[in-house]
């Protein structure tokens, strides 16, 4: 596949062209001109998985909203396990940032009065969520992408796979990558690298994410002995379409949608999260009440309707039903028209007219690559910002609409940090970039590429181990399954190591993507079962039948997973307290 | 529609390792009747032949990805039902007027190249510093863009321009598209900025108005009219300039 | 490196679909607006000579002439129609923040035209 050695740097290179990379690499090349900065992507920046996000992104804005609030809406949402300090930062920046992003062109949805328009979103008090129709990730992207074009100074590598983070002298110098259109393997070498690869749900095989979200990063990170925090905790959406988990957004529920079960009942008053009001009532529908509860509560109640029979039957599985037809033809042209495109498209019902089937989804991975509140890791020039990274600010469940604000703070951070290192340290030699290009290479040949055949396929070792998944570290988990899905996922990393492609072309060969791919989910996939076997506690998104209650004393911490020979090590670190005592999470009284 | 039991997706392949011509492979499998082509492609991937490419992610509309030739028309194969064909075999190509890299996959460079050219960034006279809160935009000035600002970047309207596919000097529509977004932005004063790149020969005035653009694009963008509303309002500005010289200011 | 493949428009795009096709006979009308604004520019150029319009009106009165005008008058409303339908493209009016029906505009358009068009009959008949 080599077919030269080129000499790539760069003082700061981005992996990933999404929400956080594009916002890094501009804080790179508007704030730090003197510094070079590279961004490498597997696709094409504008097809990132920030643009399929819909609802919102949450700042404090109104008069009667404060940082405190926001800081213990998100610190309650995340069963206490997000870090404090952490989170502060989260909300003392993401006024300013929706405000750049603004002033960069981004069309937020505006009140008559020309200000921007904030809407509630589950788990917060108050309406603090920024938006553009619902369509808020997909014009985030566009704004950010665009915005990239003004600054020559960055250079783009589009359609490249990074392989390896190159490590020499204790700090990471680097990447291998191939390529995609030509096949090649050529290393770049970078004094800082930020990796903005986003999450991992493709892991679980019914998901809202899209094909891309395969745990890339978190894996470079991880094989170079960087711990892989909270990865238990996995956020499963309440409100997916069925089939094809298509999401739909929160934001149906802050305009006053609500979910009914199939005696027509609004269920999640029977969960603790409050009494249901008429939906004519003007303050329907109530903050942190009921369908503007946190998503692990929704998604659990779904999961116990349906043990109790009370969920729809469905060709594609059971189901609730999302109600949104009082808000009335116009209001949802105006506020959620890509719900209603969704629904008409994927399962031809029209939300104006009938309510829409929904069930529980793979939407978002709150743990990620360990950081710190600069985004760097414990590897010296390897830094990480947004859903592959965890900070922690999202702990245990993420509140919807935190995720686009946290992708544009802390990727503006770990830019800062990068930067930092950047001036401190020297470019890696060219002969460290060479001989790594070429030990990947080697690597490859030696392995995917080689020539004896064997029965194993891509396809089928990955649906084998997303069926693991879904099984033992699903919405409910108990120690037996979770055991048989950790046994089940190292069967499969045998199984990987036999696996040989079919297609050895070098030109956009998508099998040997997918196959590289593979690879990464099975180190996400061994990072969520461990952890998950090791917690034997429930918080938050993370539940176990066998160990139902939430141990502060024994588990206030977070889980750290290290590759190792075998299993991997799970270790623990505490969690950064700092105005907040842990308390009950308390939903539905106001 | 489409009531049989088997499908058959004829596919365009081209190996340029193989130093072949491009042929068509077919694949046949079982109908089903809630398949997108791009499940059936997927289905092809993992079940069939793992060789054939093609780009795909969001499967859900918004990424601009898996564009493609299906039955000579470009279509986001994840919008697109097999279930609305009448034939048992169904067509797929690479999308028109771009070369091809391998099977479906196409060179999307010249897109790429034009697209900074229009300068498609918020150009406001004056900077505002962010203490000062947002720029004020009422919801009747937002609608003024908004259409345009749907461009998920798919490419099926340069497919469909024959403008494009004669001469691919030509802007194009979506770029250009894209340009009127920023000159309709209330927020935005750098029209004349992009004068030179939007007011240009291989520009808007390239375009003929067949009007395919704006009929097979997915999101509704309507580039040909962001097309015409930019040839008039740069006629008007050159007018402006000739008649009143002084006096064109922004 | 790998060679990418080219696929030019054959010759005959235009012939491959129906929407091309039509686009191309939009375009051929314009062929017809032209011959007519030759025929008026001979229509001026002979004025002044009264042999010169004599050769010209007998022209006009042929059953060739009539023949041509009929198409040409075809082909030219074919022609407007055209642009009529085109206005909404150009001319955006907004009702706060929803847009006019491009229906109304092109049917502001068409009435203007036909209102246009009357006088100048009226003129010329009269």
């Amino acid at each position: 596949m080599v077919e030269k050695m080129d000499s790539l740097q760069h003082d700061v290179l981005v992996v990933g062209g999404g929400g956080a990379g594009l916002r890094a690499a501009i804080a790179v090349a508007r704030d730090h001109p003197d510094t070079s900065v590279g961004v490498i992507s597997k696709v094409y920046p504008m097809r990132s998985h920030t643009v399929s996000a819909e609802g919102g992104a949450a700042a404090v804005i109104s008069p009667s909203d404060s940082l405190d609030d926001h800081a213990y809406d998100t610190i309650s949402g995340s069963d206490w396990l997000a870090d404090q300090d952490a989170v502060e930062i989260l909300v003392e920046n993401a006024t300013d940032e929706m405000l750049q992003l603004e002033h960069w062109g981004c069309p937020w949805s505006r009140d008559p009065d020309g200000h921007v328009s904030v809407r509630p979103f589950g788990g917060m008090k108050l309406e603090r969520t920024w938006y553009a129709a619902d369509k808020t990730g997909f014009h985030l992207l566009h704004t950010l992408f665009q915005t990239t074009l003004k600054y020559d100074a960055i250079i783009r590598y589009d359609e490249w796979f990074v392989t390896s983070l190159i490590v020499a002298d204790g700090r990471c110098q680097g990447v291998t990558a191939i390529d995609i259109r030509t096949g090649e393997m050529l290393s770049i070498g970078a004094k800082s690298v930020v990796l903005c690869t986003g999450g991992g749900g493709r892991v679980y095989p019914f998901t809202t994410n899209g094909s891309i979200k395969t745990g890339d990063g978190m894996s470079l990170a991880y094989r170079a002995g960087v711990p892989l925090k909270d990865m238990e905790f996995v956020q499963y959406h309440p409100t997916g379409l069925p089939g094809t988990g298509i999401l739909i957004t929160e934001a149906a529920r802050s305009e006053g949608g609500v979910l009914v079960n199939n005696e027509g009942r609004r269920y999640l008053q029977d969960y603790g999260l409050g009494q249901p009001l008429d939906l004519k009532d003007p303050d329907h529908p109530r903050k942190r009440t009921m369908e503007l509860g946190p998503r692990d509560r929704l998604s659990q109640a779904f999961v116990k309707e349906r043990e109790a029979g009370r969920t729809f039957e469905g060709a594609d599985g059971d189901y609730v039903e999302l109600d949104i037809r009082h808000l009335g033809e116009r209001e949802i042209d105006r506020k959620i028209p890509m719900v209603r495109e969704l629904a008409v498209r994927y399962i031809g019902i029209d939300p104006v007219h009938d309510p829409i089937p929904v069930r529980t989804v793979v939407h978002y991975m709150m743990g990620g690559i360990d950081t710190d509140t600069r985004g760097a890791t414990s590897l010296p020039g390897l830094f990480a910002a947004g859903e592959c990274a965890c900070v922690s600010v999202n702990g245990a469940n993420r509140l919807g609409s935190n995720s686009l604000t946290e992708i544009l703070v802390f990727g503006a951070r770990a830019a800062v940090a990068a930067v930092d290192h950047a001036s401190r340290v020297s470019l890696p030699s060219n002969q460290l970039l060479e001989s790594s290009a070429r030990s990947e290479q080697s690597r490859l040949e030696a392995t995917l590429l080689r020539k004896n055949g064997g029965a194993e396929t891509v396809s089928g070792i990955r649906s084998d181990l997303q069926e693991a998944l879904e099984e033992g570290a699903g919405i409910f988990r108990d120690e037996a399954t979770l055991q048989r899905t950790c046994s089940t996922i190292t069967d499969l990393q045998e199984r990987y190591e036999k696996l040989v492609l079919t297609d050895t072309s070098r030109t956009f060969n998508t099998e040997l993507v997918t196959a590289l791919e593979l690879g990464a989910m099975l180190d996400i996939g061994e990072a969520i079962a461990h952890s998950a076997l090791a917690r034997t506690e429930s918080r938050g998104s993370h539940q176990r039948t066998d160990h139902p209650d939430r141990d502060d004393p024994g588990f206030l911490k977070h889980s750290l997973a290290y590759q190792s020979e075998g299993n991997p090590t799970i270790d623990y670190k505490d969690v950064t307290i700092t105005r907040w005592p842990p308390g009950e999470r308390v939903y539905g009284s106001d | 529609m489409g009531a049989t039991d088997r499908t058959v997706l004829d596919v365009y392949r081209y190996l340029p390792d193989n130093e072949s011509e491009p042929t068509f492979q077919s694949y046949e499998f079982d109908y089903q009747d809630n398949w997108v082509v791009l499940d059936a492609l997927n289905h092809i991937k993992a079940e069939i032949d793992s060789t054939l490419s093609f780009r795909w992610s969001c499967r859900m509309g918004v990424c601009g990805s898996c564009g493609m030739m299906v039955n000579g028309e470009p279509k986001l194969t994840c919008e697109t039902f097999i279930r609305d064909y009448d034939t048992q075999t169904i067509t797929i190509e690479p999308l028109s007027h771009f070369p091809v890299i391998r099977d479906l996959v196409i060179n999307m460079d010249d897109f790429m190249e034009k697209l900074p050219r229009v300068s498609p960034w918020l150009i406001p006279d004056e900077d505002k510093p962010l203490e000062d809160g947002e720029y004020l935009q009422t919801p009747a000035q937002v609608a003024h863009y908004k259409r345009f600002s749907m461009c998920i970047n798919c490419m099926l309207c340069y497919s469909a321009c024959p403008v494009y596919g004669l001469d691919p000097s030509f802007t194009g529509p979506a770029v250009l598209a894209l340009a009127a977004r920023y000159n309709l932005d209330s927020r935005d004063d750098g029209m004349k900025e992009r004068a030179a790149e939007v007011s240009a020969h291989e520009g808007i005035w390239e375009c003929t108005y067949v009007g395919e653009c704006t009929q097979v694009c997915p999101k509704d963008v309507d580039p040909a009219g962001a097309i015409q509303m930019l040839k008039l309002s740069y006629a008007l500005d050159w007018a402006k300039s000739v008649v009143m010289p002084r006096s064109s200011g922004s | 490196m790998t060679r990418e493949l080219t696929r030019p428009l054959p010759w005959n795009w235009w012939l491959k679909k129906a929407v091309y096709f039509q686009f191309m006979m939009r375009e051929l009308t314009s062929v017809a607006v032209f011959a007519y604004a030759l025929l008026i520019i001979w229509a001026l150029l002979s004025a002044a000579d009264a042999g010169a319009f004599s050769t010209f009106y007998t022209f006009l009165s042929s059953s060739l002439s009539v023949w041509l005008h009929l198409v040409i008058l075809v082909l030219a409303l074919y022609h407007t129609g055209t642009w009529i339908a085109l206005t909404p493209k150009v001319m955006v009016l907004w009702r706060g923040d929803e847009r006019v029906d491009p229906g109304v505009i092109a049917g502001a358009n068409s009435i203007l035209f036909l209102m246009i068009s009357g006088a100048v009959i009226w003129l010329v008949l009269m």
